[in-house]
């Protein structure tokens, strides 16, 4: 009798939980209200469904609850009713999984007018690079990377002459234009996330992957880093300021260029990428216990 | 068949003479008898749980009352984290319900001696014994146990910037080696005595579902685990000998190193082929486990058989083509998502089946509410919760947002830690009395129970909400996070007491096994009435050989309750069909004797 109604109310305790608590998705600003709508689809579905089992095991224990003289009946199967609710799961199951393989085409596909920043991890802070005038990145080797060159940039490569370096943990962009995010990782995996654009990615050393979205919503949003990076990961934070246009280009300006950066006469600060770099002239070598460390 | 049992009378003859007379040391610790080699095995797992219990306690602790325990700075916390992850998955859970429940449950369930191999089984106890203390090592060596995470990616497993990367790390790695080959040794032995060693009568669609489930985990376990094996030598590998298997160029804090060309990917692609399988290893075991349990004490037959075991083998086979739902935000291919997403949903389908068939069974019984339906009823409604977010997260692109947040945190401690660990207990309450002849203090298991399953409900319920927020995880410090509201930082304290309040009311269940064994009720050989041939061994603890002269015959499945027109509402596997217990009133040769 008590388990049966202890159950209910947990159930009943949930939903009401749902709808009352101050948690929920924070406030979107990005294009990407349709990952919001297959997540509600989900919640509503899966709701329903907890709900539905958890009451109705909850009626069982109370109403068949073990009484004097009355036994349990003996029903190995029922063929129809297993078939009914194997339909019913599955066309469950259909409605959650065909909007969200949609939104998923769509997640996967840039579209052609995207702009392209690239996002660079690093234990542990962020910086980002924009392809400058010429709209094409140039070519990185993690190779080249020395505290003259962070980027690791190919000087011989002309199309990386222009781009425009930010060396600090803050990155701005224009609403209303589509961005296609490309990240990249010197060291280890680390998680390019805003919560408000909802779109995210994992860094890669050795790979370039991606994702895009459109900002919608001026305003100052945290980057955090949702893959384990080691002991500062909760400490890889970043600031992504979503401006109009008018506000973004005196910004882009400010940002000094690969090529100024080489000169040392660009208007930026020299990085503080590679502060942490020691003697990385005294050549390579392998993680050895004992090493220099952190 | 009637060959092998006489085969198998030899054989526990000579094991009687050869066994008896050694003393406590043959007996107790160098023991190839099933039933002590499980005991082995799940006091051990119990210890090293322990130790995992207080880990989460430390975590939790920073995580909701951030600093007040001054010794945990964020190289220990990570510490914590990875130590309480892979100790509760794989040396505890996995260890108990294969090594543990499988051990001494099958041979007694499928009407055996023992296991085939009882050598092979006592090596498998302890080279787990070995792996247990090579991890527990891990915390006395400089730079202490790894802080890598459960999952232990490379390139940060192995590099500076991660706590243990000097030592810890290669401990661990050392230590899921050997305790591969420990679980090789005896899932060889749980399959082959499951498909060679069942008594006369006992076909596979007779088998209970317990041994259906441990049975099945065991061969995804023999097929999954060669995979974190491999991945385990070729990261210890690129830690010891600057190989590149998963490792690409990289600059560490500055220093360029001597990697490249490896693949990151490559590792999360080895870990979750085998890591997802795990997730079923632990699952099925508890499916089998929680089926029995509702059968028994709702005194009806397990609703649609023949689905269960159907559903079990689609799960299983399933789990092997879902890895990558782990992976959505990797980098991987992006196209990938598109089929990981669809056979991970598909998954869910005979999943909820085995749902149904649960409270189906439920319906129209005589439910008791003993100590092991309460973990079983709790078992469904955590198992149904977690099972739920696991929906949105297989997803692919529902998992965006949420991947690597506090919901996944709390879908996978619902699905996969609390569910399977409310099937232990539910466990131990019912066959307590088999291993030790007496009854588990039923006050001291109800306020264990309640405890357990409200305060668990009450961590991990509300901790899905954090995730919709986008609170990450493996955080040590959340503060200065401006889409974290404070009232976030409230409901982590209210988890964090919950989670001790919890973790106390296990010395509860701890202080009763202990109790128990010596002033407990004596409960009989079958206190609960029950079918299944391990209630029907001629002594209670079963004797070494389990059945005395004779095996036992099977003549019906396993949940023959309240059949209607017979005296009592249970018939034991073993209970003849009126035709042969005509013969055996002339004198033919009986059955073991059952206690109605």
């Amino acid at each position: 009798m008590t388990a049966a109604i202890v159950l209910a109310v947990l159930v009943v305790g949930s939903v009401l939980f749902s709808l009352l608590s101050p948690w929920w998705f924070t406030p979107l600003a990005s294009n990407w209200g349709t990952i919001d709508t297959t997540l509600n689809i989900t919640f509503i579905i899966t709701g329903a469904v907890f709900a539905a089992v958890s009451l109705f095991m909850a009626y069982a224990v109370y109403r068949y609850r073990h009484r004097k003289g009355v036994s349990a009946s003996y029903e190995p199967e029922s063929k129809r009713l297993e078939f009914w609710l194997t339909v019913v799961t599955s066309v469950g199951i259909a409605a959650m999984l065909a909007p969200g393989l949609v939104v998923w085409d769509e997640y996967i596909r840039v579209p052609s007018n995207a702009s392209v920043v690239e996002v660079v991890g690093q234990q542990w802070n962020w910086t980002f690079r924009l392809p400058g005038n010429d709209g094409v990145l140039g070519t990185v080797d993690a190779r080249r990377i020395s505290s003259e060159n962070p980027f690791g940039l190919n000087p011989d490569d002309p199309k990386g002459q222009d781009d425009v370096l930010v060396s600090s943990n803050e990155l701005r962009l224009p609403v209303g234009r589509p961005v296609k995010v490309v990240l990249r990782s010197v060291d280890v995996l680390h998680d390019f996330m805003v919560p408000h654009i909802r779109a995210k990615m994992d860094l890669v050393p050795g790979m370039v992957t991606y994702f895009w979205f459109t900002p919608e919503k001026t305003g100052t949003y945290d980057i955090v880093c949702a893959e384990l990076c080691g002991a500062g990961h909760s400490m890889m934070r970043g600031t992504l300021t979503l401006v109009e246009d008018a506000e973004y280009q005196p910004w882009l300006r400010e940002q000094p260029t690969f090529a100024q950066s080489q000169t040392g006469d660009g208007p930026g600060r020299r990085s503080a990428l590679a502060q942490n770099s020691g003697d990385s002239g005294a050549g390579t070598r392998g993680p050895e216990p004992g090493g220099s460390g952190h | 068949m009637a060959q092998t049992a006489v085969i198998g009378d030899e054989h526990a003859h000579d094991e009687h003479e050869l066994h008896e007379p050694k003393g406590f040391v043959r007996k107790y610790i160098w023991s190839q008898d099933h039933k002590v080699i499980a005991i082995q095995y799940t006091i051990t797992a119990i210890a090293v749980g322990l130790i995992a219990l207080v880990l989460s306690w430390l975590m939790r602790m920073q995580i909701g009352f951030p600093s007040s325990l001054e010794f945990i700075d964020q190289e220990k916390y990570l510490q914590y984290v990875t130590m309480h992850g892979m100790i509760m998955v794989i040396y505890l859970l996995t260890a108990l319900f294969l090594g543990g429940f499988g051990n001494y449950l099958i041979p007694l369930m499928i009407g055996a001696r023992d296991m085939v191999f009882p050598y092979v089984n006592m090596l498998s106890y302890w080279t787990y014994l070995l792996s247990v203390l090579v991890l527990v090592a891990s915390f006395f060596v400089p730079g202490g146990p790894t802080g890598a995470g459960w999952t232990l990616y490379p390139p940060q497993a192995i590099l500076p910037g991660t706590p243990g990367y000097e030592w810890g790390i290669i401990l661990m790695l050392v230590s899921l080696v050997i305790f591969v080959a420990a679980f090789t040794m005896g899932g060889l032995n749980y399959v082959t005595t499951v498909l060679q060693a069942r008594t006369r009568g006992m076909t596979m669609m007779r088998l209970p579902l317990t041994v259906w489930g441990i049975f099945v985990s065991t061969i995804l376990g023999l097929l999954a685990f060669p995979a974190l094996f491999v991945a385990g030598v070729m990261m210890l590998f690129d830690r010891l000998l600057v190989t590149s298997f998963f490792m690409p160029s990289i600059v560490s804090m500055g220093q360029p190193l001597d990697y490249a060309g490896g693949s990151p990917l490559l590792f999360q692609h080895l870990f979750w082929f085998f890591g997802h399988p795990e997730v079923y290893i632990v699952a099925l075991p508890a499916f089998g486990i929680i089926s029995d349990l509702i059968s028994t004490h709702a005194r009806k037959n397990i609703f649609g058989y023949r689905m269960m075991v159907w559903a079990i083998l689609a799960i299983g086979a399933l789990s092997f083509v879902v890895w990558a739902h782990h992976m959505y935000v990797s980098g991987m291919n992006p196209y990938f998502g598109f089929f990981f997403a669809t056979t991970t949903l598909i998954i869910a389908v005979p999943t909820a089946i085995k749902v149904y068939n649960w409270v189906l069974t439920l319906w129209q019984g005589n439910i008791h509410l003993s100590v092991p339906m309460l973990f079983s009823l709790a078992f469904i409604l955590t198992f149904v919760a977690g099972g739920m977010s696991g929906l949105f997260l297989g997803n692919v692109v529902v998992d965006v947002p949420l991947s690597d947040t506090y919901f996944v945190v709390a879908h996978f401690h619902m699905v996969m830690g609390v569910a399977p660990v409310l099937a232990v207990f539910g466990g131990m309450y019912h066959w307590y009395p088999k291993v030790t002849g007496r009854l588990l203090n039923e006050r001291m298991g109800k306020i264990h129970f309640w405890f357990t399953f409200l305060g668990t409900y009450a961590i991990y319920f509300p901790m899905h909400y954090l995730g919709f927020v986008g609170v990450p995880r493996r955080y040590y410090d959340f503060s200065g996070i401006g889409f974290i509201p404070d009232s976030a930082f409230t409901l982590n304290a209210f988890i964090t007491v919950a989670a001790l309040i919890v973790g106390v009311a296990q010395g509860i269940f701890l202080f009763n096994l202990v109790w128990s064994a010596f002033k407990g009720k004596p409960a009989g050989g079958n206190p609960w009435r029950a079918t299944t041939l391990e209630w029907q061994t001629p002594q209670t603890p079963p004797v070494h050989g389990n059945w005395g002269p004779r095996l036992p015959i099977v003549y019906r499945w396993a949940y023959d309750y309240s059949v209607p027109g017979m005296e009592q509402d249970f018939l034991p596997q073993n209970y003849p069909p009126a035709r042969e217990a005509a013969k055996a009133a002339r004198g033919a040769p009986v059955v073991t004797e059952t206690t109605p």
